[in-house]
């Protein structure tokens, strides 16, 4: 029994083809963008052999935005980060120094290739009549939304509900905080990230909407067929910024640089722009995005930067005992 | 069924209590045991036996199964040295600061998974005690195999010991004694009379161990970094392919786990017969003599 296990190992160590490789580059990214890169990387192996002649084998990790970030920050050796919020970023640059605190300027558009958005996801026939953020609080609508202290995607959805709160007439931030509140009032189940949330309610068929990004909905479409959901898009919604960046401490040290630079800065391309789109991430180049307008309806939105930056948010929204935890609180008293 | 209640011998409960009872933990077994172990296979053949054989033999998939293999066969023989060293030093000797060492080797039972594979997080990691010495000098072990190999070692240790030392202790030294004064070396008393005394406890302790190992999650999560096909163990690969909705690969990877534990448990009952022979087997030929 023993030797046997023993003759498998070395045959189980050969079969694992090992690629001769130029180089190896580590994207260390989040949840969702998983299907994202699946299709870029190839794009860019293709494209860098043929410019230089030289093979760079792409490797992934995927995890929560934010648990992502503390790995590199403890030693996790990523060329580049790319992230769902800048926040993440911004902790790797201040508390690992890993790269510098400005990185954000170093690529166009706020380093953020593409951008996503919050949209209402409701069962086939929309049987609640959800049209927009003010049904989300209505009394017997059950939301279905990741944890805004561990998940970009739950942060997103919090910060749109309250930048819809503040944008009715007569909205303050009063008038906010009541409203975020009721909405969360509604969510039975708090998941870690966003695809726990999507299966949540697609698996478990828990709840009447899942509030997700534009480009999550396209997924569930390809993985449990178009005809068991409608994606409602509110009147208003925030545009999520999904940032990207080299982590200079290790591209030095790896000599890597040349390679992971051109691996981010591909995504501005015209074919990164395409498959961007063609995964439902909304294209900045403005051809590719006429090119596929169809699938990407109008929506008013506004960003983060309208609402302070993510500084002042994680401030005044996020840390231990800010807005988001009194809203808990209170909750979960009344419940 | 006869009409006469039959009573076995201890007890003299009425018939409706005992099938109560045996009925309760057969429902209880069935709903939490088999039901979900019959679904993992259900799920991972639900589109055919194909989909099966190509989720297992994906690359990814091969490539974690290789790293489940490695570390089990590095932790497991190193919990084993340690194991029988602790329990023999344990069982047949008295010194100062025993029940710390006991104490000590049941730690990883009472911590969670998770701040295991923080400790080592905190000690190896870049803002670490010996992160910066680690990255001065270019050696890698968390985010890399030798951090999952020691998440593993750690929450794997108590097993091989714990498993020993009751049996040891119950045996007590008197063998070992005579083999001593009848002129036997340290190393010949340990390889002929306690070695095979403890074989089958021995054994047990080691199948339970590598069943922890192979199927640890928190720990080797924490200190893993979750590259694809590098230092994803097989539970990690499961979590990851749930959720990109790869449920038929999902499930095929956890049917592997499904199966190990199954193995485990025959090999585990198996070893318990055989133990028990054993022991009849010398009692009748105590008595014979």
């Amino acid at each position: 029994m023993k030797t046997r296990l023993f003759a498998l190992l070395p045959a189980l160590l050969l079969s694992s083809h090992l690629v001769q490789a130029d180089a190896t580059l580590l994207n260390v990214s989040y949840d969702v963008m998983r299907d994202f890169y699946k299709d870029y990387n190839p794009a860019f192996q293709k494209y860098w052999k043929g410019k230089t002649g030289e093979k760079v084998v792409v490797q992934q990790s995927h995890g929560g935005s934010s648990p992502q970030a503390r790995s590199v920050i403890e030693g996790l050796q990523a060329d580049v980060v790319t992230m769902n919020q800048h926040s993440d970023i911004d902790a790797i640059a201040e508390r690992g120094k890993q790269l510098p605190t400005n990185w954000a300027t170093r690529l166009p558009n706020n380093a953020s290739p593409f951008t996503s958005l919050q949209v209402l996801i409701v069962r086939k026939g929309n049987p609640k009549g959800i049209k927009d953020w003010n049904d989300l609080t209505r009394p017997g609508v059950n939301v279905v939304i990741p944890n805004p202290k561990t998940a970009g995607n739950g942060r997103y959805t919090y910060l749109a509900a309250w930048g819809y709160a503040l944008k009715q007439p007569g909205g303050n931030e009063q008038k906010a905080r009541e409203f975020v509140a009721a909405l969360f009032r509604n969510v039975p189940v708090l998941d870690t990230g966003g695809r726990g949330a999507t299966t949540t309610f697609m698996q478990r068929n828990i709840g009447d909407v899942l509030v997700t990004f534009e480009n999550e909905a396209e997924m569930i479409a390809r993985e449990f067929g178009r005809g068991r959901f409608e994606v409602v898009y509110p009147s208003i919604s925030i545009e999520a910024e999904l940032p990207v960046s080299v982590v200079d401490k290790v591209v030095d040290k790896k000599g890597t640089r040349k390679q992971a630079e051109e691996y981010l800065k591909y995504l501005w391309s015209p074919e990164g722009q395409t498959v961007a789109a063609q995964n439902y991430l909304r294209p900045r180049d403005k051809a590719v995005f006429a090119k596929y307008a169809k699938q990407f309806p109008s929506v008013k939105l506004f960003t983060v930067n309208d609402l302070g930056g993510w500084k002042a948010i994680g401030q005044k929204h996020f840390n231990d005992r800010a807005i988001y935890d009194q809203i808990a609180a209170a909750n979960a008293k009344k419940k | 069924m006869s009409t006469k209640p039959r009573r076995s011998g201890i007890t003299d409960e009425t018939p409706w209590v005992k099938w109560l009872l045996t009925g309760t933990a057969l429902t209880f077994i069935g709903l939490f045991l088999l039901v979900p172990l019959v679904s993992v296979f259900a799920e991972a053949l639900n589109k055919g036996w194909e989909l099966y054989l190509a989720a297992l033999v994906d690359d990814d998939a091969l490539s974690a199964i290789k790293l489940t293999l490695v570390t089990a066969a590095i932790a497991i023989p190193l919990n084993l040295t340690f194991g029988v060293a602790a329990a023999w030093a344990i069982a047949k000797f008295d010194f100062k600061g025993k029940s710390l060492l006991v104490t000590l080797i049941d730690l990883p039972f009472s911590v969670s998974p998770v701040v295991a594979g923080l400790v080592y997080v905190l000690l190896f990691g870049s803002h670490g005690w010996f992160g910066p010495w680690l990255e001065e000098n270019d050696i890698k072990i968390i985010f890399a195999v030798p951090g999952i190999v020691l998440a593993t070692l750690f929450v794997t240790f108590p097993f091989v010991a714990r498993e020993l030392i009751p049996l040891m202790e119950a045996q007590g030294s008197d063998e070992e004694q005579a083999a001593m004064v009848l002129g036997a070396s340290g190393w010949q008393t340990f390889w002929r009379v306690t070695l095979p005394n403890i074989k089958w406890g021995l054994l047990y302790g080691v199948i339970l161990a590598n069943a922890r190992a192979m199927g640890e999650f928190g720990a080797v999560s924490v200190v893993s970094g979750h590259i694809r096909g590098m230092t994803n163990t097989i539970p990690l690969h499961v979590e990851i392919l749930y959720n990109e909705y790869n449920f038929v690969g999902a499930f095929a990877c956890a049917s592997i786990l499904a199966l190990l534990a199954l193995v485990t448990l025959a090999l585990k009952s198996w070893v318990e017969w055989k133990a028990e022979r054993d022991t009849e087997a010398a009692r009748a030929a105590a008595n014979a003599e």
